[in-house]
């Protein structure tokens, strides 16, 4: 199971949290300090892997993202790595290019995106498509339901006018 | 699909966020969000504000709270976005609270209604977006509200939808499993559904199921085998492929749960060879999810019933990944290294050289899992060298929490594997000294009894050797500054057991040493107490042998201080030392005899002493004793603790409406037992009261205990003597049950604990009579020494700090010459690869991407790079540009505040995953696929335009903000 994603910068600056086990909020800030602190200097040949309170952190570097997930003691850690790699590759379709700049302005699109492949820490969806599908579906609802408020709004103006 | 246009938000928010984005130091990040949660506390509770904006506030929250700040003052007003009726803003509302709250928060009681209206939306988007939030808001006590419409929406016509209440339904299972216990059957169900999506989604559950019963899913191994065989065929849709893999996860899904099945039971296993054979053989090694694979067939295989075949490749594929140059792939073979070496452990031979390579590595990750692997293959052969190594990095590492990890080892090998009772002693005081406050206490206790029971033979003069090597050593350590407490515990409890046992030191010695603990550890009440008691016993055993005592005029003035001492505890003990030290003799032998801290003392529950008493009683007319089950009128002490239990949930929240209560409800209920039972209006609070404890005290008979029966069979599992089978459930390993079943049956609840411990031991020891048998085979197939080979491949090669431990016997000894001539001259070789690891580094980083079609896809960069003029010439003429803009980076770097190489890096790594790209096929293939989202430099420049046009100018400072994060 997936305890929590994280994406920092190389500069140590949180793009993205995601926790799926429980955490206060004192305790969110001391883990991403902590595990900021270890991962940001881990040479670049160096595992991928880092072992964390009994946990295990897998995480990847993209540019200059670091994208990391805890996952327990008995996780197949490459498959992890994969799983990373499928959301960055699924939000590289869905941005077109992703860079952290997508994400620093749009993180609840992110967040959008993470949860249709990740629910309750298990990975819900492996297929990108079925993935792009559902996020394309709730934008196109989401564009609709703008139209629908703007129209109204523009009626409602033309009627006290 | 791009949304790479607007940005969507307010001028404000941008503004807010590139400021966070150029804040130099975390204080002035603060300073910043610090300020942006004022402003929007003033503005949130303003009143009509446009619902929009009423959404960017959210966001906003939502991103403070991501970075680090309590935002606890709107989650009001993201809970009532989730009631707004349109799904935009709904969405952001249940985006926020799943973001915000956990479980437990008081609010999560506002949006369940909210929720289960969702849930019956006519909008699947809408239904998804509730799913969502159940899976992360609802808790134990909130479950049955939502549970029955989940369970509809697993027929739901959109596999969304279908995927979604799986997923709900195992997060159920894992909050609290008996409240989903009747619905295990759904998940068998969507096994077989028609969209491999929710197929692979029910993996999860039936995964979490199996592992805690392997029994009832055996039915089922044909049904996964054939899933399996079905993906590696790759029957599923092409969507599901990664990597060019036909759906990856699902058969790594897959593969744990038939390891769970096979374990122990050779029936299971032979249908799986097969297949898993099957999907070694197809293993693609070139590209990480490939590998990922093989890795998870390893473990299969290691967890069957052995096959050889099987486990052949398993090495084979153990040995490639060894010999990898990648970090990664190493860490994988040394974790699988250790799983197969259970059941054939000669593989390790071939690898010595590998797992001591990984030993030195500088990467500390790699560095404790091959400290794993050592453990796993410890035999009394290689303790030494194991442990002491264990315990010279114990001592080098900050860590606290694989300090105390790599702590509870040592003293687990040092207990199981001691070839001698000095090294013993030596061993447990250096992990004390460096690690003491960090072990379990209970370590110590261990440490103590162990001392005192001595090792098990039945040869009092090595228990004996054994102490006055202890209490020798105790006392050269006992002196030096800042020992844990639980060390100095040991101590003073040995000194006063075993301090003048052996005649050695005088009895003024050992005190005048208990004294200064004492004295040293002044605040410490727990050691006071320790050294006060082994005083005590001193001073007794003296008197008791008959020789005079004079107290020490130190030891007279601590007792006396310790008399007025605020610990009361402290001051019994100092007290009774005063009176017992004026006893006689013949008393001091019967209060404190030697060397009896092993026996027994009879407690007698019965109180049998008192029968003579009470006979008398009766006989003068007293009313006899009823038992306290038998009074009638009164709820017997179970009765009321599970009275209490059922009060608390019978105050548990309603969620369903008023009108509902039917008046037919009560009688009508099926026999199995609906979670909703809590909602029948009128309940009868004993009914379900009798279903939570008869099963757990089944010796009570009630009178409706017939009719209950048939109700106890739906829930058998849950209720049943949790005590008793939680350790079991705890475990995968049917080795574990085995022995649990096979060993003994538990005489009282109260001692599982201990029996867990012991069975666990068992195991341990099964674990390495098997490698001991085999190494005997090896041993003898070599002609060496018996046990000495194995070492070699283990150890061996470390003979050099095992020389200097010296002092062992002397088979010891020889063992040690022999296998250190064939380590210098293997040792030699291995200098050289450094060099070529080297070079293999970097085409290892490049390894993964190459193979990555999804690359070929996005990276038009790629190709220019590449050259590769296979492609259309517009793509080529572009590559000069790209070229310029690479060739420039470097060049602003300096600049910046960027530390220079790792850019090289960085950018040099991207060039090494063009050249190794080559194949253009898939880019032409895919052509509309990436027309739609145009060359890099372009979308970098238009994201660039924009975000100037908005005001938000990039001051350059990071201008890898802008970089593709796929390369």
């Amino acid at each position: 199971m997936i305890h929590f994603v994280l994406l920092i910068s190389r500069q140590g600056k949180v793009r993205l949290t995601k926790w799926y086990s429980p955490y206060a909020q004192k305790e969110r800030t001391k883990v991403v300090r902590e595990l900021s602190g270890m991962i940001l200097s881990r040479g670049p040949k160096l595992c991928n892997f880092v072992e964390w309170r009994g946990f295990k952190v897998v995480y990847k570097r993209y540019a200059s993202l670091y994208f990391c997930m805890c996952v327990n003691q008995d996780d197949n850690e490459l498959e992890i790595l994969e799983i990373i790699h499928h959301f960055v590759e699924i939000l590289d379709r869905y941005f077109g290019s992703v860079c952290e700049l997508d994400l620093i302005f749009n993180f609840h699109k992110a967040y959008y995106i993470l949860d249709e492949i990740l629910i309750a820490g298990e990975l819900q969806e492996s297929s990108k498509k079925a993935v792009a599908r559902l996020i394309a579906a709730q934008d196109a609802l989401v564009e609709a339901a703008k139209e629908q408020a703007n129209s109204v709004s523009y009626m409602i103006s033309q009627a006290t006018k | 699909m791009g949304s790479q246009g607007g940005f969507g938000q307010s001028k404000e928010f941008l503004d807010l966020i590139k400021s966070i984005g150029e804040a130099r130091s975390k204080a002035e990040e603060d300073r910043i969000v610090l300020h942006e949660i004022e402003t929007l506390k003033r503005r949130i509770i303003e009143p009509d504000i446009p619902k929009r904006k009423m959404k960017e506030y959210i966001i906003r929250l939502v991103y403070i709270e991501m970075l680090g700040h309590d935002a606890a003052f709107g989650y009001i007003h993201a809970v009532k976005m989730t009631h707004d009726d349109s799904l935009l803003l709904k969405r952001t509302g249940y985006l926020a609270v799943t973001l915000f709250l956990n479980e437990d928060h008081d609010l999560i009681i506002l949006i369940v209604n909210t929720i289960q209206k969702d849930l019956k939306s006519d909008n699947f988007l809408v239904v998804c977006a509730a799913l969502n939030a159940v899976c992360r808001l609802i808790n134990e006590e909130t479950i049955p509200a939502v549970l029955p419409q989940v369970v509809e929406l697993l027929g739901h016509s959109k596999e969304a939808v279908r995927k979604k209440a799986v997923m709900a339904l195992h997060r159920f299972y894992q909050r609290s499993p008996s409240s989903v216990s009747h619905l295990v059957s759904n998940f068998r169900k969507r096994l077989c559904d028609n969209d491999p999506g929710v197929m692979g989604a029910t993996l999860c559950p039936l995964f979490d199921l199996v592992s805690v019963d392997v029994s009832s899913y055996k039915d089922l191994v044909v049904s996964f085998v054939s899933i399996l065989k079905q993906v590696a065929e790759r029957r599923l849709p092409k969507a599901y492929d990664y990597h060019q893999m036909p759906a990856p996860f699902i058969q790594i899904k897959l593969l744990k749960i038939l390891a769970l099945l096979g374990n122990g039971d050779k029936q299971a296993s032979g249908q799986m060879y097969t297949v898993v054979g099957d999907i070694m053989r197809k293993a693609d090694t070139t590209s990480n999810i490939g590998n990922a694979i093989l890795y998870e067939c390893i473990c299969c295989v290691s967890s069957i019933f052995p096959n050889t075949k099987l486990l052949e490749a398993a090495a084979d594929a153990i040995s490639k990944f060894l010999k990898s140059d990648s970090h990664n792939l190493k860490y994988m073979g040394i974790d699988a290294l250790g799983r197969l070496i259970k059941i054939s452990p000669d593989i390790a031979e071939q690898h010595q050289l590998a797992v001591i390579d990984c030993l030195e590595d500088p990467d500390d990750t790699l560095k404790r899992k091959t400290f794993e692997l050592l453990y796993k293959m410890t035999k009394s052969s290689n303790v030494e060298v194991i442990v002491d190594r264990m315990i010279e990095y114990m001592i080098n590492i900050n860590d606290n929490h694989y300090k105390t990890d790599i702590a509870s080892r040592c003293v687990e090998l040092a207990e199981q594997f001691a070839p001698s009772n000095h090294w013993f002693i030596q061993t447990m005081n250096k992990v004390f000294e460096h690690a003491g406050d960090l072990v379990n206490i209970k370590v110590a206790h261990n440490l103590m009894r162990l001392i005192a029971e001595g090792f098990g033979e039945d040869d009092d003069t090595a228990d004996s050797q054994l102490r006055s090597s202890a209490v020798d050593s105790y006392l050269r350590i006992i002196g030096e500054p800042k020992l844990p407490s639980a060390f100095l515990q040991v101590i003073c409890w040995v000194l006063g057991e075993y301090g003048t046992a052996d005649g050695k030191y005088s009895a003024s010695y050992i005190t005048g040493k208990l004294c200064d603990v004492a004295e040293a550890h002044s605040t410490d009440d727990t050691v006071k107490a320790y050294a006060v008691t082994a005083l005590m016993k001193i001073y007794s055993l003296e008197i008791a042998a008959g020789r005079q005592v004079d107290m020490l005029p130190e030891c007279q003035s601590l007792i006396e201080d310790l008399c007025a001492s605020s610990s009361t505890d402290l001051q019994q003990r100092a007290y009774e030392l005063q009176a017992i030290i004026r006893l006689d003799a013949q008393a001091l032998e019967n209060i404190l005899p030697l060397d009896a801290s092993c026996e027994d003392i009879e407690v007698d529950k019965g109180l049998s002493f008192l029968n003579s008493y009470v006979q008398q009683s009766l006989e003068n007319g007293a009313q006899p004793y009823i038992p306290e089950s038998a009074r009638s009128g009164v709820l017997n002490m179970s009765n009321l603790r599970s009275h209490d239990q059922q009060e608390t949930s019978g105050h548990a929240l309603r969620f369903e409406a008023y009108e509902l209560p039917k008046p037919t409800m009560p009688t009508s209920r099926p026999a199995t037992i609906m979670p909703s039972t809590e909602l029948v209006p009128v309940p009868e609070p004993s009914y379900t009261r009798e279903i939570h404890q008869t099963p757990a005290v089944p010796s009570i008979s009630h009178s409706g205990s017939a009719e209950l029966k048939l109700r106890l069979d739906g829930v058998q599992k849950k209720w049943g003597k949790p005590t008793y089978s939680s350790p079991v459930q705890s475990t995968s390993n049917s080795d574990f049950q085995k022995t649990v079943n096979g060993a003994a049956q538990p005489d009282a609840t109260g001692s599982t604990k201990q029996k867990a411990r012991d069975v666990s031991h068992d195991i341990k020891k099964q674990e390495v009579e098997i490698p001991s048998e085999k190494q005997r085979l090896a041993a003898s197939l070599f002609g060496g020494v018996s046990r000495s080979e194995k070492r070699q491949t283990a150890a061996g090669n470390r003979g050099a700090p095992k020389a200097n431990s010296g002092a062992t016997e002397s088979p010891h000894m020889t063992k040690v010459a022999t296998s250190s001539e064939p380590s210098t001259v293997k040792t030699a070789p291995v200098q050289p690869p450094p060099d070529l690891l080297d070079f293999g580094e970097s085409t290892a980083t490049s390894d993964a991407p190459s193979t990555d079609p999804f690359k070929q896809l996005e990276g038009l960069v790629d190709v220019t790079q590449d050259g590769s003029a296979a492609n259309s010439g517009s793509v080529a003429t572009k590559a000069s540009d790209f070229m310029s803009l690479y060739s420039e980076r470097p060049g602003n770097v300096p600049s910046n505040l960027i530390d220079p190489s790792i850019d090289v890096n960085m950018s040099s790594g991207l060039l090494n995953a063009s050249n190794n790209f080559d194949h253009g096929a898939g880019v032409v293939a895919q052509s509309p696929q990436s027309a739609n989202k145009g060359p890099n430099l372009k979308d970098a420049l238009q994201k660039d335009a924009l975000v100037r046009q908005m005001g938000v100018t990039p001051t350059n400072q990071n201008p890898n903000l802008f970089r593709d994060l796929l390369g």
